[in-house]
């Protein structure tokens, strides 16, 4: 008996101390502010070079509200596949802006290597108190190109339940997007060689919402589930893309310029679950996507968290599988115009159609591996290296690229 | 003439027999749906940086970023919207 209750004693004050500590450890958060920084360099084999530097700030308050200020740069130079198919001839291109041109040799993946951006966006994300169990957020991000600027709002409801173990999240935002094509916009399914334009300004408008249930499972795992809808509109071509009018296997007699549906809605499903084995931590997470273009889709992800003393090891495993759009054409056929020169017919012109490969079926493999070292005082410096794999059916969709980061996180 | 899966009862008995199963099935499955989770001093584990479920927010803007760019599909964990003209 009285073994019991100096062991009951004890357990208590174990509990104080821990919730000392940990109310201390809360102290120190609250007063500083936590800065994450980071720099991707993604790299395409023969195609696009992306640079991106990161630079996030977030400060957790003593009511545990939260804001988090994000500044992203974007510098993208290289080639991109403009649509046309693989020809035994030698293909010359217009430039989208008609002042220039480019030749690609016989048996090449027709790449447009006049394409150049840099991109910066910035966000800003507030997360209220929970009172009564129930929190609130609100967002903004703003993002210009040179041809493409967006922005978008975003709130949301957080209400906890069962002893903090149920968490149920809705979320809206609202996305504007306004595309000015360099060259001004072509028209859709028109010849590539008319170059006829139908204006200079395009605009598109995303609404998503996200419903979803964060259940803890146990001390060791964590599960989550949430169901996406997302509703787009306006124009939603890419206006640098063209598909081939071919009149036999190789030889293109012209192009048109693609055209997509000014609709698309999609429906997500998604799961994730976390499960702590002590030392590591296991993270799977598994995506299903369908739309009303015929695209369904599949993703697993899968992280393993190999804990070391002050460092850790995190290999990475994604495979992604999609089905084509119920537009997507690897090209048109077509022949002369009898008694017309330079004039063409096309067999059958669909209202919408797209060559782009990455609404084609598609695997992609990506494999990776971080490794993040503690510098002491909440510091963290990591690196991460990847290798992602695209393949299809065609030559423009077999594609690697690398993609290597480096951060540092830390508190001031 | 239908499936008797358990001996000795009628069609509609076996329906009812069914419906009650489930009826009481269900009742078995609520206090277990709600006594998972844990205590307020089993999170430990839980409360670690690494068991938070959304994960490193930088990793995970890049890796959006980039298959949004790349593949047809986005969202799933958060918004699907892209905010850049890469697709």
């Amino acid at each position: 008996m009285q073994l019991d209750r100096k062991k009951s004693i004890g357990s208590l004050l174990a509990l104080a101390t821990c919730s000392l500590l940990s109310s201390h450890q809360a102290t120190a958060e609250e007063s500083r502010w936590k800065f994450d920084t980071a720099l991707l360099y993604y790299d395409e084999d023969e195609r696009v070079t992306a640079v991106e530097p990161v630079f996030a700030a977030s400060k957790t308050f003593a009511d545990d509200s939260k804001i988090s200020l994000k500044l992203t740069l974007d510098s993208l130079t290289g080639a991109s596949h403009n649509g046309a198919t693989i020809s035994d001839q030698p293909q010359t291109f217009t430039g989208p802006s008609g002042s220039s041109s480019y030749t690609i040799p016989a048996g090449e993946i027709p790449l447009d290597d006049t394409f150049k951006d840099s991109r910066g966006a910035v966000s800003v994300q507030w997360t209220g108190p929970f009172k009564d169990g129930r929190s609130w957020s609100a967002g903004a991000n703003l993002s210009a190109e040179y041809d493409f600027n967006s922005f978008s709002l975003n709130g949301g409801m957080a209400q906890e339940f069962n002893k903090k173990n149920t968490t149920l999240n809705l979320g809206i935002s609202i996305e504007q997007d306004q595309i000015s094509p360099v060259g001004d916009t072509p028209l859709e399914g028109s010849l590539y060689s008319d170059q006829i334009k139908k204006g200079s300004d395009e605009d598109k408008t995303i609404v998503d919402l996200l419903a979803g249930v964060t259940q803890v499972i146990s001390r060791n795992t964590l599960m989550q589930f949430n169901v996406g809808l997302s509703h787009s509109s306006g124009y939603m071509t890419d206006p640098y893309k063209i598909v081939s009018v071919l009149e036999s296997a190789d030889l293109p007699l012209d192009y048109v310029y693609e055209s997509r549906p000014d609709t698309r809605d999609k429906v997500s499903f998604f799961w994730k679950t976390k499960h702590h084995l002590e030392t590591d931590v296991i993270d799977v997470a598994y995506r299903y996507m369908t739309d009303d273009w015929g695209i369904d889709s599949h993703t697993l992800d899968f992280h393993y968290r190999w804990q070391k003393e002050g460092f850790y090891i995190e290999p990475h495993l994604r495979f992604y599988q999609q089905t084509a759009a119920d537009f997507y054409r690897t090209n048109l056929t077509g022949s002369p115009a009898p008694g017309i020169p330079g004039s063409i017919n096309i067999d059958a012109l669909p209202s919408e159609v797209s060559a782009d490969y990455r609404l084609s079926e598609l695997d992609s493999t990506t494999i990776g591996i971080k490794l993040a070292f503690d510098m002491g005082k909440d510091s963290e410096l990591s690196f991460r290296l990847e290798k992602y794999s695209q393949s299809g059916d065609t030559d423009p969709a077999d594609l690697d690229a690398l993609i290597f980061q480096a951060g540092y996180s830390f508190y001031f | 003439m239908s499936v008797r899966v358990v001996p000795g009862l009628s069609g509609p008995e076996q329906k009812s027999f069914f419906r009650v199963t489930g009826v009481l099935l269900l009742l078995l499955c609520l206090p277990a749906c709600s006594n998972l989770g844990v205590e307020p001093w089993e999170r430990d584990l839980l409360a670690k940086p690494s068991m938070q479920i959304q994960g490193d927010s930088l990793d995970s803007a890049f890796d959006d970023h980039i298959y949004f760019s790349k593949e047809a599909s986005s969202g799933g964990g958060g918004f699907s919207g892209g905010g850049c003209g890469c697709n």
